[in-house]
């Protein structure tokens, strides 16, 4: 387990600025309590200092997971973000969609959303932006690219 | 037809006789008689024959019927004696129990030659010390048994202890139990080494550096490619310049450790450069690199030098160098004054800089690049 470097920071960061944009910064810096970064087997957890300080207790070959598990670096130091990151970055998503509720299963089990399935969406959402999917009743699914022009 | 069945009988009596007398050969064969018995070790599969070979004497310049009928019957009679002992099945397959060998067979090696003494040895003696006879069990009252003198589960084990009182003139927050460790630590080190030292004073050799060449060159491929790598970093330019061979591999692990930051560093310190690190990525104008600029700057300035030095060697080709040296001496002061005023040395780097490496204050190679 170990602080993440400069340049996986700044990877792990642009990754995630894509969806949430400067609201990043709440993220790092957070008025109930200090979180931090850490790198356990390739994969990246968002932690309290409290749980870390507990963590750095277990071994590192037994430890399995600590805070939530945002992602994970490939073997060629690319970041993929996981979908445990989901609660921490909805709240802060720049650019939302929803989607109908006859779409959301076929979402669910992995196909494209067709532009008739879509509910909602946020102004000035540019092709290829990082959105937050959600259903109608507002419950954040999934982080994608969108891959169409947004309703203008 | 009479005289068929006559024949027929006649032939089926020749067919008896002759295995009659087959059988008899046969036994004769498998039968063989020896004024003396055969003295048989059967652990070793060895028969020993004392008859005199008064049947090779008389055989004269070409012996080998007869050696060959020797060894004919002595396997023979070999081969009765295995038939005879007992035999169990071994997967499929039927095989006698051979007893134990009782033919003492002569050293391979010779016989090794004294070894010097250690060091404890020599000391003892010198001072007349002799080993004093010990118990191998002593009573461990924690316990409440018979416990080893030493070893697993010994009897008075000093790192088992869960208290340990702080002696009269220690420091009270020191840890006496890694103090105690780290003693029996350095004990065993301590002892191995001369254990090593011992040993190497045995064989007459030095202990052999991780680097080091095997005297009777028996040496597996790790070890040699270890001491070739070492022998290429010890020149005056550490490696630097050494060529390789046509399809020799870059070696592994040659690249430094990298160094990470502790678990618990400065959370506020970690918070702040992190922060410092979205505002640069958020800012929209691009950020200046430093190093980026400089080697462009550089670069340009090389052109610049390059095209007029063309156009001076054409125009001194035309009028008999008389442009030449003039053009030179303008071309050099600006770039040197120009280098001397740079405070950092880019790097003459035109793709993005490799992942790890601290892009801003560059590095030495561009300081070095014109000499």
């Amino acid at each position: 387990m170990r602080p993440l470097t400069e340049e996986e920071t700044r990877v792990m960061f642009e990754k995630i600025a894509k969806y949430i944009g400067e609201n990043l910064q709440l993220l790092v810096d957070r008025p109930d309590g200090a979180y931090c970064f850490r790198l356990h087997n390739d994969r990246v957890y968002y932690v309290s200092e409290k749980i870390l300080k507990l963590a750095a207790n277990i071994s590192g070959d037994k430890l399995v997971s600590l805070g939530t598990c945002f992602g994970k670096f490939t073997k060629t130091h690319k970041f993929r973000l996981h979908i445990t990151a989901l609660d921490y970055l909805a709240p802060y998503a720049k650019y939302k969609v929803w989607i109908k509720p006859g779409a959301e299963q076929s979402f669910l089990y992995g196909n494209h959303v067709l532009k008739s399935g879509l509910g909602r969406i946020t102004e000035n959402t540019c092709q290829y932006q990082g959105v937050v999917v959600y259903s109608m009743a507002d419950v954040p699914l999934r982080e994608i690219t969108s891959r169409r022009r947004g309703r203008q | 037809m009479s005289l068929g069945g006559a024949m027929e009988g006649q032939s089926v009596e020749e067919l008896l006789a002759k295995a009659e007398r087959d059988e008899a050969e046969k036994l004769q064969r498998i039968t063989v008689h020896k004024e003396l018995e055969l003295e048989f070790d059967l652990g070793n599969l060895l028969a020993s024959d004392r008859n005199p070979p008064t049947g090779l004497r008389r055989a004269g310049a070409t012996p080998e019927a007869e050696l060959q009928a020797l060894a004919r019957d002595n396997t023979q009679l070999l081969i009765n004696q295995l038939w005879q002992l007992p035999t169990e099945r071994v997967e499929e397959a039927l095989v006698a129990r051979l007893p134990e060998p009782t033919t003492r067979l002569p050293r391979e090696k010779p016989v090794p030659r004294p070894r010097p003494l250690t060091r404890w040895q020599q000391f003892a003696r010198l001072k007349g010390i002799r080993p004093k006879k010990k118990t191998n069990l002593v009573w461990d009252e924690v316990s409440g048994q018979w416990r080893r003198r030493w070893g697993y589960q010994r009897a008075r084990d000093d790192t088992k202890e869960w208290l340990i009182e702080v002696p009269g003139g220690a420091d009270p927050l020191e840890d006496q139990f890694a103090k105690r460790i780290q003693a029996k630590k350095e004990r065993v080190a301590k002892n191995e080494l001369n254990r090593l030292r011992n040993l190497a004073r045995a064989h007459k050799m030095q202990v052999p550096s991780s680097a080091g060449m095997h005297p009777t060159g028996h040496q597996s491929k790790e070890e040699l490619g270890r001491a070739m790598q070492v022998a290429k970093v010890s020149t005056a330019s550490v490696g630097r310049f050494q060529e390789r061979l046509p399809k020799e591999k870059n070696p592994r692990g040659s690249g430094k450790k990298r160094k990470f930051q502790p678990l618990f560093g400065d959370f506020a310190a970690e918070k702040k450069s992190q922060l410092e690190l979205l505002r640069v990525m958020n800012s929209k104008k691009p950020q200046l690199d430093v190093t980026r600029a400089t080697n462009k700057q550089m670069r340009e300035e090389d052109q610049e030098e390059a095209a007029k030095r063309r156009k001076m060697s054409q125009k001194s080709k035309r009028k008999g160098g008389r442009q030449g040296p003039g053009g030179k001496r303008k071309g050099a002061p600006p770039s040197q004054g120009g280098k001397r005023n740079r405070a950092l040395g880019g790097r003459m780097n035109s793709g993005p800089p490799p992942l790890g490496s601290k892009r801003k204050g560059g590095q030495h190679q561009g300081g070095k690049r014109r000499r």
